[in-house]
Order: C-alpha cells, then structure tokens, then sequence
C-alpha cells in the first residue's frame, strides 16, 4: 500500500503495513481482521508454534453484548480449538471438610452466547493456521520463532519494529499482542511492573483423564462440561481462589490468587495449587487417580487497575493482556473474549484511519471504541471505581471483617434468609462487580458460608501431585544456552528474596528451581543473597515484579514450550 | 536464478552396516542408501537463492533407480521443483572422471532442452569416496567458473555476479570473499549457514514448503530420468569402461589396540574402592 507509507529513510529496511506482535486470541483477531480489511499484515509470534508459550485458566465467553467474539472471526472455532463448553457452573465455599455449594450458572450465562474450556496449544495453533491462511492473501502471513525485541524509532517516533531472528522492519500500524510481559508496551512507557497489588499470578495442572470417566464422574454428557471454583480456608490467608475445567480428555485444575498477597503472606504457588488438588472434595473426581501431564503458570493483569485508558502511542496500540485488558471480578474471569474484541477493534480502528497523516489517528480511534463497546466499562467497571476506595482501606475491611467473625455476623450469614439470599447475591453480576479485592471477599465470607451452611465432606482425598522437581522435569525446554533471558540486577534477599517463594518453579530449600536463597559468609558477617538459573523458568514474569531484574522473553523458540497451555 | 543441485546417495555408514565383496568393492546392495551428508549444505545454499531470488531449483543425481529416494528427499528439503535421475547399467561402476562426464553431459543436456542455467551447487564431497574430484571435474568439463568452501552466498542477479565467502584450504581461520560471473558451479563447506534475516524470505521460505508438500505427494510425476542415450555418451567414456582409476584393494583400518589395562573392582566392595581412591589421589590436587 504505497500510498499510506511513510518511509524513505535511508535505512533500507523491510516495510510491511502492519505488524502484529504476537499470535494468541487478540493477535489473532487484530491480524485476521486487517486482513479482512485488504491490510498487508505480518504476524510475529516468538513461539515455536501459536500457542507453546500461552496458558490460561482455560474459558473463552462469546458474549452477548460482545461486538466481536471468537467464531465470528473464526467460524469453525469451536469445533475445531475448543474443549467442551461450560453448561454447569458452581461455586463451593470452603471451611476445612465444610463445603458449601451454590450453583453460578445464572452469573455464568449473564450476558453469555457460549462458553467453552480451551488449552492454549491446541486452539492458538489452530488460530495461527487460520491467521495464515488470511494474511497470506493480503501479501503478509504469520511467521513463528520470532522474537519482536523492542520498537524501531525515528526522530523519537515509533516507526516500526526490532527482532532478535529479523532485520528492523517498518510498519504503518503496529498492533502489541505480546501478552502480559509485554516487552513493547514497556518500550512505549505504556506500562511499568512495579506494583504486586496490580498482579495476580495463576498456576494451572492439566490432569489427564479419559472422556467417558470425566462424563461418569461429573455426570455429563458428551459435548457438556463442567466449571467449579473453589474459595475459603483451604489456601490459609492468600487472597484468591481455585478453578476446575473440563476438557476433552483432560481437567485443568488450577488456582489464582493476588501477588501482593502471595507475597505478603510468603506462599509457595506450588503448594497452594496441591492445596486444592489433595482437598477431600476433589476425591470424588479422581478416585486416587492423578496424572498430571503439564504443570504451568501465568501473571493474569488486573484490569481493574492495569487496563489502560489510552492504550496507544504514534502507531502502537495494546491488545489483550499487554494493555491489562483482564476482568477477573470474584468468579468471573474473562481475558480472552476481550483481547479478541479489542484485536478486532484495533483493526476496524485503522482501518477507519487509513491514510490519515496523524500516526495516533488510529489510537485514538481504537479508544473511543473500547469506550464505546463497553469494553473498557466490563475492565473498569465504575461501581469499583467507587467501591474500590473504601474496599481497600484497610480501616473498613478490618471492621467488616470484625462483623463478619463477631457471633453477630456469623448469625447474619448463618442465618436462614442469608441461606436462600446468598446465592443470588453471588449470582448477581452487579454485586460481583463491586467486590473488593480484599480477604473478606475470598476468604472469611466464604468460609464463614461453608461454616454455617455447609455440609462435611467425608471423603479421604488421597492422591499425590507431583514435586516442584518431577513438574519441571515434565516440561520441554529449548534452553538458551549462555544467554540468560533474566538478569538479577540486585541480589540482596531484600530486593529479590520474594522471588524464592513467589516464582512458581521456586521454592525454599529446593535447589532446582529459578530462584535460591542462599547464605555467604564474608569477613566474619553472613549475608543471605539470592541465586538466578533461568534454565526452569516458565516466563510467567512474576520475578520482574518481586524481584529487582531485567527481564526479557527468551529469543525465538528458545525457553518452555507448553503442549497443553 | 535457475539452479541445479547435485545429490548423491551413499551407503549409510551410521549403520555400520557396510559390506565389501571378496574383491574389496563396496556391495551396495547389501548397505542401505541414505544421501551424502554434505551435500545437506549444498541444498541449504540452492534453498537460500531460490528464496532469496525466486526461481526454479532442480535435483539433480546419478545412480541406479532406487537414488530417487534421495533425490525425493532432497525435494523435501529444498523445495526443488523436479529432479532429474541419470541411470542405466552402462553409468554403473563409474568414477569420478566418469562421473563428470555424465554429470556435465546431463546440465548441458538441460541447458538445451528446458532452459539456461545460472547456477550449480554441489556438496564437499561424497562420504563413500572421499575425494573431492568430481564436483571441480564436472564444472572444468562445463567449462564454468567453480568456487568451493563456500560458507557465505550472495547474489546480485542484475549485474550476474555471485559474492560468496569462503574458507581458505578449508581453514575456519582464514576466510576470503570471492566474485564470480554466472553462471557458476558452487561447492558448499560443511560450515555454510544460510540466514533469512528478512520476513519476506521467511514468508517465502514457508510458502515453498507448504507448496512442496503437497509436491513431494507426486514425486514421480516430478522425476525425469535420462539414459546414457539420452545423453549421447558414448559408453566407452562412461561407466566402468570409462573409469581410469583403479582401486587396488580397500582395506578395513584395524582398530589400534588399548595401551591401557582395565581393573575391575565391585562398586560394593570397599577395599576395592578405597584402592580406586588411592589411584585416583596423585591427580586430585590437578597435577
């Protein structure tokens, strides 16, 4: 598209019209839609294959009110990517063998067409064939193994991008699909990871499971599925909560929880992740059986915080988690359906601009349209906004605490009419948009319900999860031999220490892990510094946040590569 | 750039399952044919131009009719558009010197009945003979220019000259750069290492691919093969008739007897550890 570039500079570089940086649901959305558009895209993905470097905690919502979803962009999505749609939804509040179960389907289907449980490798790859296919016809297409390192600048103006595998290439639009360590919103200074409270970290087991014991188990049928979360005592005092997909012929188990409080309470994910798995009320799905196929992990951006209100600079827009375009709001968590409508957006938005000399013409056009789709309302909602003040004043959750543990509270919540309004509370998609982030809404209510209202679980959970070691052992790696990705840039235990429990493949007195603590005696005083071997690391990021690094993704192909996701 | 590689298939000595008549000749019909390993590099440097410059590559090998395995997964390695199989029994027993003028028989051959040819790229030599004749006697036969130890190729297709970097008496310390007209017979070293630093020849790169895919499905249909006849030969100058060199015998190498002497010791027998400590001490402390 000749008319629209803006090169001729003396540097002899590639041109392609648009690039997109990354090749997971927004990636692909943005590429197939300019695509769409007649737009010359290239798609960079850093991944041997789409996919290898993705986890989720595995739903994908259409929604209702959505103006893009999935299988509209891709119309045989969910025959061909998809796991089984969620068509039960429950909620079970824990307090040590006192359960209390409510059934979340009316939240669940609240502005939901469809909902289904994917893994990441399986359904990317199938979007990146897809993405080519499209692409290709516009004269561009997806090419994987590539590692988009930093932006191409000219006069301090984003002009293109920076790979580790290609020369710099040029680009009139440049979409950052990059995920949630993205390195080019970093380089645009549109985002920062200092702050812990505006993380969450997941950790996920794929559990191996045949399709007919999963249907006998969860008693469903064939093309039905299942999701339980899990909330209360069983992960002490660490704010979050735990989830259980099924899929075809595999279950993704899996916890979420806020790393300033991972952080603040030293817990080891590792172990909170087999906290829920040995729960008894888990026996009843594995009948002593467990085989773990895949153990993974991923920094999920709360967008409550961290999406960004203008998620652009000259011709670079965020999509997906690299502008923090994360709901996760009590039992709702939904990532992926909103990185496809922003993709799709940012498409339509330079498409609408084409042409137009202002290189942020399409930035502020992909704005206004997240505004106006209620994209950015269900990432921000304002009844956070205004709750959010007094949710995290420490004061007031103290006090509400107070009431909850006082035998006064424990009757209100315990009391019969509590019993018949507090499933509807939860169900409330309004009540669940206030909820503030703090351990009232994860843990003491929740308990408190399952104290008051729950039945004993009698069962004897007696499986075992594999150790941190054999976990590690399990994944693939393409070690970058000589050329760390991650470098500790102060390796006091009071800058980094918090890396040791928090990294999902460390942990204390475990010496095979990223991150170890390690005690050095030096004229006559001891110091406890922390150690970096980046060989296990599952690029979640986590460190970048708790520890004082310099964090990069490993090059093309290089680092873990997922087979389930 | 219209190219053609030359592959050839050798006994697979991975095997070790190498197997020499009474006479001291190679029985080929006992050790299975894989492709020579270097000629791998050859087809990486005739990939690397086609992506880089388009074009048309060609297989190109010499060999009784089960070669084409070869010159088939050549294809799946290349991407090379079709592949030409120079065979019948009066090429069989050839040498080197035969070889080439079969060789050059078959591109002249090519040059006149399907189109001009730019470039042909040969690996260092074969892992059966070993002697790095065959490729400078084919293109001394095409009266070419030939450039070997290639390590690096660029190609400037308007001015018709071909870049190359290549090793010094095959030394990775010493490289020089190289200009040669095309057309030109290129001898690639072990050490070549084709880049694709642009996404278009990426692009590329996976288009041929997927388009070979499909290719190699129909791999007969994409084989062509040529008889001495074909190629005019007179076969008094080719084959075994044709041969000069003369292989008195092949001897096997005898494996040098160990110097060193073995104890055995049981691991569960501590006397018999405490003597391996006390051997191994005078090298603990590094001298």
């Amino acid at each position: 598209m000749s008319e629209t570039r803006t090169d001729g500079g003396s540097e002899d570089y590639e041109h392609y019209e648009a690039v997109v940086v990354g090749c997971g649901p927004g990636g692909a959305a943005a590429a197939a839609r300019l695509a769409e558009h007649g737009i010359e895209t290239l798609v960079l993905e850093r991944g041997v294959e789409a996919g290898s470097k993705n986890v989720s905690g595995g739903l994908i919502y259409a929604e209702d009110s959505a103006p893009y979803t999935i299988d509209d962009l891709f119309p045989d999505f969910r025959e061909e990517a998809a796991e089984r749609p969620v068509t039960d939804y429950h909620i079970h509040n824990i307090d040590g063998r006192q359960v209390t179960t409510y059934d979340l389907t009316d939240l669940h289907e609240h502005d939901t067409d469809w909902c289904d449980a994917v893994l990441r490798r399986t359904m990317d790859s199938w979007l990146e064939q897809r993405v080519h296919e499209k692409t290709s016809e516009t004269g561009g297409g997806v090419l994987t193994g590539v590692r988009v390192n930093g932006l191409l600048r000219e006069n301090g103006e984003i002009v293109g991008v920076t790979c580790d595998e290609l020369d710099p290439i040029r680009a009139d639009y440049i979409v950052a699909a990059d995920g949630v360590n993205s390195e080019l919103a970093r380089a645009a200074d549109l985002m920062d990871w200092d702050e812990p409270d505006e993380w969450f970290q997941g950790v996920k087991a794929v559990v191996d499971m045949d399709a007919d014991v999963i249907n006998d188990r969860f008693s469903i049928e064939e093309g039905e599925g299942v999701a339980h979360l899990f909330s209360g005592d069983l992960f002490e005092d660490v704010r979050g909560g735990g989830f259980l997909y099924t899929n075809e012929d595999t279950l993704s188990i899996g916890t979420v929880f806020h790393l300033d409080s991972l952080v603040a309470e030293e817990a080891e994910p590792h172990e909170l992740l087999d906290a829920l798995l040995t729960h008894p009320l888990l026996a009843q799905w594995f009948d002593g059986e467990y085989n773990e196929l895949e153990y993974s992990a991923k920094l999920v951006p709360d967008s409550k915080k961290v999406a960004h209100r203008e998620p652009y600079a000259d011709n670079l827009v965020l999509v997906g988690d690299a502008g923090g375009q994360m709901q996760a709001q009590g039992p709702i968590i939904k990532g992926m359906n909103h990185a496809v409508t922003a993709g799709a957006l940012a498409a339509d938005a330079y498409a609408l601009t084409r042409g137009n000399a202002d290189p942020e013409a399409a930035g502020r056009r992909y704005t206004t349209m997240l505004e106006q789709s209620g994209t950015m309302g269900k990432l921000r909602p304002r009844r956070y906004e205004l709750t959010s003040t007094v949710g995290e004043h420490d004061l007031v959750t103290k006090a509400v605490e107070g009431v909850l543990n006082s035998p006064v509270g424990s009757i209100a919540v315990g009391n019969p009419i509590a019993k018949r309004l507090l499933p509807k509370a939860y169900n409330s998609p309004f009540l669940v948009g206030m909820l503030p982030d703090t351990s009232m809404a994860y843990t003491t209510l929740p308990s408190l319900i399952g104290e008051k209202h729950g039945r004993t679980v009698h069962w004897e959970n007696e499986i075992e999860p594999p150790s941190l070691e054999e976990r590690i052992g399990d994944l693939t790696y393409n070690t970058d031999v000589g050329n760390p990705h991650i470098l500790l840039q102060d390796e006091s235990f009071e800058a980094s220490g918090a890396a040791v429990y928090a990294c999902p493949v460390s942990a204390e007195d475990f010496g095979g892990g990223c991150y170890r603590a390690e005690t050095v005696k030096t004229n006559g005083s001891e110091e406890k510094l922390v150690s970096l071997d980046t060989q296990p690391c599952v690029e979640c990021g986590t460190c970048a946040i708790v520890a004082d690094t310099e964090w990069t993704h490993p090059r093309g192909e290089k680092g873990v590569e997922y087979k389930q996701g | 750039m219209r190219s053609i590689v030359l592959t050839k298939g050798v006994p697979d000595f991975s095997e070790g399952a190498v197997s020499f008549d009474e006479d001291g000749h190679l029985e080929r019909g006992k050790t299975p044919t894989v492709m020579n390993p270097n000629d791998h590099f050859a087809l990486r440097a005739a990939l690397q131009t086609r992506v880089r410059h388009g074009g048309h590559v060609s297989g190109m090998s010499m060999g009784p009719p089960s070669y084409s395995s070869v010159l088939e997964e050549a294809m799946g390695e290349i991407y090379s558009d079709d592949s030409y199989l120079l065979s019948d029994r009066e090429l069989a027993a050839s040498d080197t010197w035969a070889t080439a003028i079969t060789l050059s028989a078959a591109i002249e051959k090519y040059q006149e009945e399907v189109t001009d040819v730019d470039l042909v790229f040969a690996g260092f030599k074969t892992a059966d003979g070993e002697t790095g004749h065959t490729g400078p006697q084919t293109a001394w036969c095409l009266e070419w220019p030939i450039v070997t130890h290639v390590i690096a190729l660029d190609i400037d297709p308007d001015e018709r000259v071909l870049r190359a970097k290549r090793l010094v008496e095959g030394d990775v310390d010493e490289i020089e750069t190289v200009e040669a007209p095309l057309p030109c017979f290129v001898v690639t070293d072990p050490e070549f290492e084709p880049t694709y630093r642009k996404a278009a020849h990426r692009l590329e790169h996976k288009r041929l691919r997927a388009a070979t895919e499909e290719r190699v499905e129909d791999f007969d249909d994409h084989l062509t093969t040529w008889d001495h006849e074909d190629l005019r030969l007179d076969s008094e100058y080719i084959g075994l008739d044709g041969s000069p060199t003369i292989v008195s015998s092949v001897d096997p190498i005898p494996k040098a007897p160990s110097e060193r002497e073995a104890t055995m010791i049981d691991p569960g027998d501590s006397g018999g550890m405490e003597q391996v400590l006390e051997e191994l001490q005078p090298y603990a402390g590094g001298d």
